[in-house]
């Protein structure tokens, strides 16, 4: 059976399952003759698309950059913070229960802090996506470098091989697959991040912002209809950052992690 | 074969040379008061390939570790060449009980390793790889990643990696222990036709008698609680040993005797 003919087979079913729930949704929007305002039916969605695709691009394009900037930049600082933790025990023991205690703070809750102190716009929601990217780095990336067994430090060992060359050469490498799952929870939290950073600190300018923002505004209008586009907006850009984590994961680990190659026939 | 084998050509421990690697009352006691080793002595002469097996927890492991200068002794004296194991790693290789292959790297990256951390320039390192390669028959894999070869294969990869430093003194840790019987001769009899081509020096820690007698032309039999040499048995067959070797009755004779000589320690 060729590759296509297997994904096909497997993923009938959920396929399948979804036209089946789209097609008794506008069914019951049928029947049940709901006012549009409080809930739409997919027809309602799909044709109002089109109209405002121009919206749509917006407000997508702004909550992207915002939730990429987060990304990266939480992906630089956490990798860089976690080899510092790795380098010294003693400023992992001191910091790390504050990374943990930090993922446990809601922030929800320090966003108006973060607005009084940035002020509104892009790059306060960056500074919130980035602060819910960054403890999921920390802590996988951390718990990568320091689990190699005690066999492979004492070949380098052997070699006299200084704490950068075990970094660089050993400990890296070996955290790879622990660096890209913390990079797949962090890049589904920088979509979160952003929108909902951008429901407090969304636009300068009214009526138009982020996915966030304009959910916010769609809301206030009973734009049911747009809303229920934007959710969908949202959830494409989710997908496409995890998609592309993916990528980049199975183009870096394809020779030699299991996780990666255990689908291939032995 | 080995017609010009005759036991005068054995590495018994003529008087006058000066010792290789020299032990001298070393003991061990780890940090929660665990007597490891009890004033263990022993000589190795250059050339000498000397077994140590004895029952979980007399500290064989321990001593190769010390010899590999991994952990520090309590007291007594470890000399090879007159040098601390520390400073003597430059002649030293190990070899682990598992493969210990870095997953990441291909074959022939993984056999050059040791080469790249020691500084040699890429086309230099390249030449030994493929030497060495050959050396172990793995020429035709060397593009491959640990995940695609077999447990003997990746144990080949280790020695490899351990030979590209030309090491002289050779300290192995159970290395085949994790291999069927097949796959164990076979390597053991690879490991003693390197040895012959590279003149190093081992020790070389296994559970398994027969691969001790088959090996070594000493074996050092250790007692537990505390760890300490419980007797040397000198291996007198001939240097050069072959698959025949192991049908031989003086092998089997052998074979017996560090049996008996492992059941007064466990007794």
């Amino acid at each position: 059976m060729t590759k296509f003919k297997k994904a096909v087979v497997r993923y009938r079913l959920p396929f399948v399952l979804f036209w089946v729930f789209i097609g008794l949704w506008e069914l019951l929007i049928r029947i049940g003759n709901y006012p549009v305002y409080l809930l739409p039916g997919p027809w309602d969605v799909l044709s109002l698309i089109p109209s405002r695709l121009g919206d749509l691009w917006f407000s997508f394009a702004l909550t992207w950059e915002e939730a990429a900037g987060g990304f990266l930049a939480s992906g630089a600082i956490g990798i860089g913070l976690a080899l510092v933790f790795a380098i010294s025990p003693m400023i992992r023991k001191c910091l790390l229960p504050y990374v943990v205690l930090f993922q446990t703070i809601p922030i929800i809750a320090i966003s108006p802090l973060i607005i009084l102190w940035c002020g509104s716009g892009q790059f306060a929601v960056c500074v919130i996506a980035f602060m819910i990217c960054l403890p999921p780095i920390i802590a996988n990336v951390t718990q990568g470098l320091i689990s190699v067994e005690q066999n492979q430090i004492d070949l380098f060992r052997m070699s006299n091989a200084s704490t950068f060359t075990l970094l660089f050469k050993l400990r890296l490498p070996h955290a790879m697959p622990s660096i890209f799952t913390g990079l797949r929870i962090a890049s589904g939290g920088a979509v979160v991040g952003a929108f909902v950073g951008e429901t407090f600190a969304g636009s300068s300018s009214v009526g138009q912002g982020g996915l966030g923002y304009a959910a916010l505004y769609a809301q206030n209008q009973t734009e049911t209809a747009y809303l229920f586009a934007l959710i969908l907006t949202s959830s494409l850009m989710g997908l496409f950052f995890f998609f592309i984590v993916s990528i980049t994961e199975w183009f870096c680990l394809r020779n030699w992690h299991e996780s990666v190659v255990a689908d291939q026939p032995n | 074969m080995h017609a010009n084998a005759t036991p005068a050509e054995e590495t018994t421990s003529a008087p006058k040379q000066p010792a290789f690697v020299t032990v001298e009352g070393l003991i061990k006691t780890f940090p929660n008061g665990l007597n490891v080793l009890q004033n263990v002595s022993f000589r190795a002469m250059a050339g000498d390939f000397i077994s140590l097996i004895g029952p979980s927890g007399c500290g064989k492991s321990t001593i190769l570790r010390l010899l590999a200068g991994l952990t520090e002794k309590t007291s007594g004296t470890i000399a090879i060449e007159g040098l601390t194991p520390h400073n003597a790693r430059e002649i030293t290789s190990f070899v682990f009980q598992e493969a210990t292959l870095l997953p990441w790297r291909t074959v022939e990256k993984n056999v050059a390793l040791t080469l790249e951390l020691e500084g040699v320039p890429r086309d230099q390192r390249k030449e030994k790889v493929s030497a060495l390669l050959k050396l172990v028959g793995l020429e035709e894999f060397s593009r491959l990643y640990p995940r695609q070869l077999s447990g003997g294969m990746k144990m080949r990869v280790s020695i490899a990696r351990a030979l590209a430093s030309s090491p002289r003194l050779l300290l192995m840790d159970e290395p085949f222990g994790a291999l069927d019987e097949m796959t164990r001769n076979r390597l053991n009899e690879e490991l003693l036709r390197l040895k012959q081509q590279q003149k190093w020096t081992a020790f070389f820690v296994t559970h398994s008698v027969a691969e001790a007698v088959f090996l070594s032309n000493r074996v050092l039999i250790m007692a537990a609680r505390p760890g300490r040499v419980h007797r040397e048995i000198a291996i007198d067959l001939p240097p050069v040993r072959t698959a025949e070797t192991r049908e031989s009755p003086h092998y089997l004779e052998l074979i017996g005797k560090v049996s008996a000589a492992l059941h007064e320690v466990h007794g």
